[in-house]
C-alpha cells in the first residue's frame, strides 16, 4: 500500500512556491486570526492561521505549533489517496471548519427535539436516558457518567473537539498512570509526547495522517510506567456534535517495560445530512514485554437509507512493538461511517513481539468499507494473526485489504490469517485484497479466505423456530462473528451483538 | 364439537413445477398422536415443510388449520409462534451460535411475538436445564455451536430437547427415531411422551414400527404418491412392517 509518500522533485519545487505564498498569508490575515481566536467556531476553512488558531487555542507550545505547521505545509503537497475501492464526491477541504469548542453546541432544548431515529437507536442499545440525553446533545443535560458500556472503565470523553471529561483520573494517577486529554498532555507532559508522537505515523505518512498532524484537536493520552498493569478498562466516547466539523481526533498510547494496558474506542454519532470528516491518528507504543490491547466499536452516522450523508472515516492506525517480546492487539467492530478507510497495523520491532487483528466490519445500505491491517515483521521470532469477518448487505461494498511483510533480518516470522466474508443479498460485494511479502526463507505465512451466503436452510430453520427474518439473519450474523467477539472486553460484548442486529436492519425482505 | 388441532383440506403443494402432495385430508384433534408411513420419496418431508411454511414449496389448492385458523398466509416464524413445531429430519447446522443462545433466542422470539415478555435468565436456566436432564443433553453440548459436530442422535436429541422447551400445541416430527441407537429411542420416546397432556398433539413420521411401540399412536396413516392413502389404529403399522408399501401401488423406491 502506498503509504509512505517519498517527496518527487516535482513535490519539493511545489512547497517551496507554497512557503512563499504562505508567508505572504500570514500578514494578509493576521487581523483576521485576531477576531478568530475569540470566536468558539472557527471559519470554513483551511490555512496556517487556522492551525495557529488551534494550537493557541489549546496554549500549545512553541514546538507544538512548528510542529503543526511543518505537518501542514507537508500536507499541502500530497495527493490524496486513490488506491481504496471506494467512491465518493471530491472532498471540498476549504468547506470544513476545523475548530468548535463546546460551549458553541448549539444543542436540541430537551429529549423531544431530539430525532426519534437516533433515541430509538439508543433504546435498542440499551443506553439509559440520562446517557441518552448527554449523547445527542441536549443542553444542560449534563456530563457523560460513563459509556453506556458499564463496568469499571475510566472514560475520556471527547466531544468534538475537547476533552470535556476526564474521570477516575486520581485513582489512575496513584499507579503513576496518566490518563487526560492529548491537549493536557502536550501542557503537563511535553517531553512525553516531544518523544513519542509522531514517532509511530510520522507527520508525512499519508494523506490523512498528515492532515490530522496539522490541525488535530483533541484525543487521548495514555502513559503507562514501568512494572504496571493498568487496573481498569480505558475508555473514550467520541462523538460528533458540531455540524459540519471535521473532527481529528489524535491519541497516543505509551506502555513502558512489563505493561498492560485495555483501551476501548466507541462512537455513536447523531443523524447528520452532509458528509462528515473523520480523520483520526491513533499511535501505539509498547516497550519490552508490555502489552496493549486496543478495541474499537465504530458506529458513526452511514448515511441515510439513499446513501446520503453519513460520515467519512479515514482513520490512520499503528502500533510499534518497539521493544522485545511486546505484543498489540487490535479488535474492531465497523458497523458505522458511509465510508471506511482503516487499517489498523503493527509493526513488529522488537525480537519475539507479536501483532493481532481482529476484525468485525459489518456494511449495509450503501456503505461502502475498506479495511484490513499491515503486519509488518521486522524483528525475529515475531508473530501475527489475523481474523477478519466482512458482512455485507443491501448495496455495500466491504474490502478486505491487509499486507503481511516479513523483511530480511525478520527470521522465523509467523504469520496466521483467515478472512471470512458474509454476504446477504445480491446486490452487494466482498472482496478479499491480500498483499503477503517475505524477503526471510524461514518465514512461514498462512493465508485461509472463505466468501459464503446465509443459506435458505439456516433461514428456514431459524424461523420454524419462532426467528422472524431479521432476527435470524442478526443470529447467524452474530455465530459467524463469534471467533472475533469474544476478543471484545466484556463490556463490549453484548452492546456490540445489539449493534449487530440493529447495523442489519433492513438487510432483508 | 372441538376444534381439531390440525386439519389439512385437500391439500395440493408443488416444488419447481413438480407436484408432490396430491390432496392432503388429515384431521389431528387435540391430544391425539397420528403416525404416517410411507415409503422413500411419496412426499412426507414435503408436507412437513410446507406446514412449517417453507417459502420454495407452492400451495397450489387446499387448507392448513391450525386450531381453526388458516395458517397458509402466515410467515415460519408466525407459525411457530402459533404453536408448530417441526423436528426435522435434517436439522441444520448454525456455526458460532451455542445451542443455549439458540434456545434463549427461539424462546424469547416466540414469546415477543405473542406479546409476552422475555424469559428472566433464571427460568430460562432452570427450563433449559430440565429439558437438558431428561434428553440427556448436557452443558457441553449446550455450549458447542447448534448441530455442529453433533453426531445424528444427539441432532435428533437436541431437536426434541427445542420442542419440550416451545411446548407447541402441534408437534411434527420428521423421522426423529432414524439415527438413534436403542437407548437413545428410549430417551427421545420418554421425552416426547411426557409432552404428551391430553391437549398437545403430534404428527409422527417414521419408517419404523419399532418406534411405535414407544410413541404409541392414536391413527396410523399410510402415505403414498403424496396423498393419505389408507388409516387404521396402531395395528396398520405392524401390517406394513410385515407386508411393505406393495399394496399401495407404484414401484418401490
Ligand atoms: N427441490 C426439489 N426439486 C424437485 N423435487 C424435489 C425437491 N425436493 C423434494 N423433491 C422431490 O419430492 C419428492 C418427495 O420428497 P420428500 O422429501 O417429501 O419425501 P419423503 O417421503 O420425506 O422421503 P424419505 O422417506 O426418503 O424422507 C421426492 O421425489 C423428491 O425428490
Ligand atoms: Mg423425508
Amino acid at each position: 500500500m502506498a503509504d509512505y509518500d517519498i517527496p518527487t522533485l516535482k513535490e519539493e519545487i511545489d512547497r517551496e512556491t507554497v512557503d512563499q505564498v504562505l508567508a505572504l498569508d500570514v500578514d494578509k490575515y493576521k487581523y483576521g486570526f485576531e477576531t478568530l481566536i475569540e470566536s468558539d467556531v472557527a471559519p470554513p476553512g483551511l490555512n496556517e492561521d487556522i492551525v495557529r488558531l488551534i494550537s493557541a487555542k489549546k496554549d500549545e507550545p512553541e514546538w507544538m505549533l512548528e510542529w503543526r505547521l511543518e505537518a501542514f505545509r507537508r500536507w499541502q503537497t500530497m495527493d490524496e489517496p486513490t488506491w481504496a475501492k471506494v467512491h465518493y464526491p471530491k472532498i471540498d477541504f476549504q468547506a470544513i471548519s476545523y475548530y468548535a469548542a463546546p460551549k458553541a453546541f448549539k444543542g436540541p432544548k430537551s429529549l423531544d427535539e431530539v430525532d426519534p431515529e437516533l433515541l430509538k437507536t439508543y433504546a435498542k442499545l440499551g443506553i439509559p436516558l440520562k446517557e441518552q440525553a448527554i449523547l445527542a446533545g441536549v443542553e444542560g443535560a449534563g456530563e457523560p457518567t460513563g459509556t453506556p458500556f458499564s463496568g469499571n472503565v475510566a472514560v475520556d470523553a471527547v466531544f468534538d473537539s475537547v476533552s470535556v471529561v476526564t474521570t477516575f483520573r486520581a485513582e489512575l494517577a496513584k499507579q503513576g498512570i496518566i490518563f487526560c486529554s492529548i491537549s493536557e498532555a502536550i501542557r503537563e507532559h511535553p517531553e512525553l509526547v516531544k518523544q513519542y508522537l509522531g514517532s509511530v505515523v510520522p507527520v508525512t505518512d499519508n494523506y490523512y495522517a498528515t492532515l490530522n498532524s496539522a490541525v488535530f484537536t483533541d484525543g487521548s493520552f495514555v502513559f503507562i510506567p514501568k512494572g504496571v498493569r493498568c487496573p481498569m478498562e480505558l475508555s473514550t466516547y467520541f462523538r460528533i456534535n458540531e455540524k459540519n466539523t471535521g473532527q481529528f481526533e489524535r491519541t497516543l498510547i505509551i506502555a513502558e517495560d512489563d505493561t498492560y494496558v485495555s483501551y476501548l474506542e466507541g462512537c455513536t454519532a447523531p443523524t447528520r445530512d452532509e458528509n462528515q470528516l473523520h480523520a483520526a491518528v491513533v499511535e501505539l507504543v509498547a516497550l519490552d514485554n508490555a502489552e496493549i490491547k486496543y478495541s474499537t466499536v465504530q458506529n458513526w452516522y452511514p448515511g441515510d437509507k439513499d446513501g446520503k450523508g453519513g460520515i467519512y472515516n479515514f482513520v490512520t492506525k499503528r502500533g510499534d512493538c518497539r521493544g522485545t517480546n511486546s505484543k498489540i492487539s487490535w479488535t474492531q467492530v465497523e458497523t458505522g461511517s458511509a465510508i471506511t478507510w482503516k487499517y489498523p497495523s503493527c509493526i513488529l520491532r522488537g525480537d519475539g513481539s507479536r501483532g493481532e487483528f481482529y476484525s468485525i466490519a459489518i456494511s449495509n445500505g450503501y456503505q461502502q468499507v475498506d479495511s484490513g491491517t499491515k503486519m509488518i515483521h521486522l524483528g525475529k521470532n515475531t508473530s501475527s494473526r489475523i481474523i477478519s469477518k466482512g458482512i455485507a448487505a443491501g448495496l455495500s461494498d466491504n474490502t478486505y485489504r491487509g499486507q503481511v511483510s516479513a523483511h530480511a533480518r525478520a527470521k522465523n516470522a509467523r504469520n496466521f490469517t483467515q478472512c471470512d466474508s458474509l454476504l446477504i443479498g445480491d446486490k452487494c460485494g466482498a472482496h478479499t485484497v491480500p498483499y503477503i511479502e517475505s524477503r526471510n526463507g524461514t518465514a512461514v505465512f498462512e493465508h485461509e479466505a472463505t466468501t459464503s451466503k446465509i443459506s435458505d436452510d439456516q433461514l428456514f430453520y431459524c424461523q420454524a423456530r419462532g426467528l422472524n427474518e431479521e432476527e435470524a439473519v442478526a443470529l447467524i450474523v452474530n455465530g459467524f462473528v463469534r471467533d472475533v467477539l469474544q476478543h471484545l472486553p466484556m463490556e463490549f460484548m453484548v452492546e456490540t451483538q445489539k449493534l449487530i442486529s440493529i447495523s442489519l436492519e433492513g438487510s432483508v425482505g | 364439537m372441538t376444534t381439531p388441532v390440525l386439519e389439512i383440506r385437500n391439500l395440493h403443494a408443488r416444488i419447481e413445477e413438480r407436484e408432490i402432495l396430491k390432496g392432503v385430508n388429515l384431521v389431528i384433534p387435540p391430544g391425539e398422536v397420528h403416525a404416517i408411513m410411507g415409503r422413500n420419496g411419496s412426499g412426507k418431508s414435503t408436507l412437513s415443510y410446507v406446514l412449517a411454511g417453507r417459502e420454495d414449496y407452492e400451495v397450489t389448492e387446499g387448507e392448513i388449520l391450525l386450531n381453526g385458523e388458516n395458517i397458509l398466509e402466515m410467515e415460519p416464524d408466525e407459525r411457530a409462534a402459533a404453536g408448530l413445531f417441526l423436528a426435522f429430519q435434517y436439522p441444520i447446522e448454525i456455526p458460532g451460535v451455542s445451542t443455549m443462545t439458540f434456545l434463549k433466542a427461539a424462546m424469547n422470539a416466540q414469546r415477543k411475538a405473542r406479546g409476552e415478555s422475555e424469559l428472566s435468565t433464571p427460568d430460562f436456566m432452570r427450563a433449559v436445564k430440565e429439558a437438558g436432564a431428561q434428553l440427556k443433553v448436557d452443558s457441553d453440548m449446550l455450549k458447542r455451536p447448534l448441530n455442529v459436530g453433533f453426531s445424528g442422535g444427539e441432532k435428533k436429541r437436541a431437536e426434541i430437547m427445542q420442542m419440550a422447551l416451545l411446548k407447541p400445541s402441534l408437534a411434527v416430527l420428521d423421522e426423529t427415531d432414524s439415527g438413534l441407537d436403542i437407548d437413545a429411542l428410549q430417551v427421545v420416546s420418554k421425552g416426547v411422551n411426557a409432552l404428551r397432556d391430553g391437549k398437545r398433539s403430534m404428527l409422527v413420521i417414521t419408517h419404523y414400527q419399532r418406534l411405535l411401540n414407544h410413541i404409541v399412536p392414536d391413527v396410523v396413516h399410510v402415505f403414498a404418491d403424496g396423498r393419505i392413502v389408507e388409516s387404521g389404529d396402531k395395528d396398520l403399522a405392524l401390517k406394513l412392517e410385515a407386508e411393505g408399501y406393495a399394496n399401495y401401488g407404484g414401484e418401490a423406491a
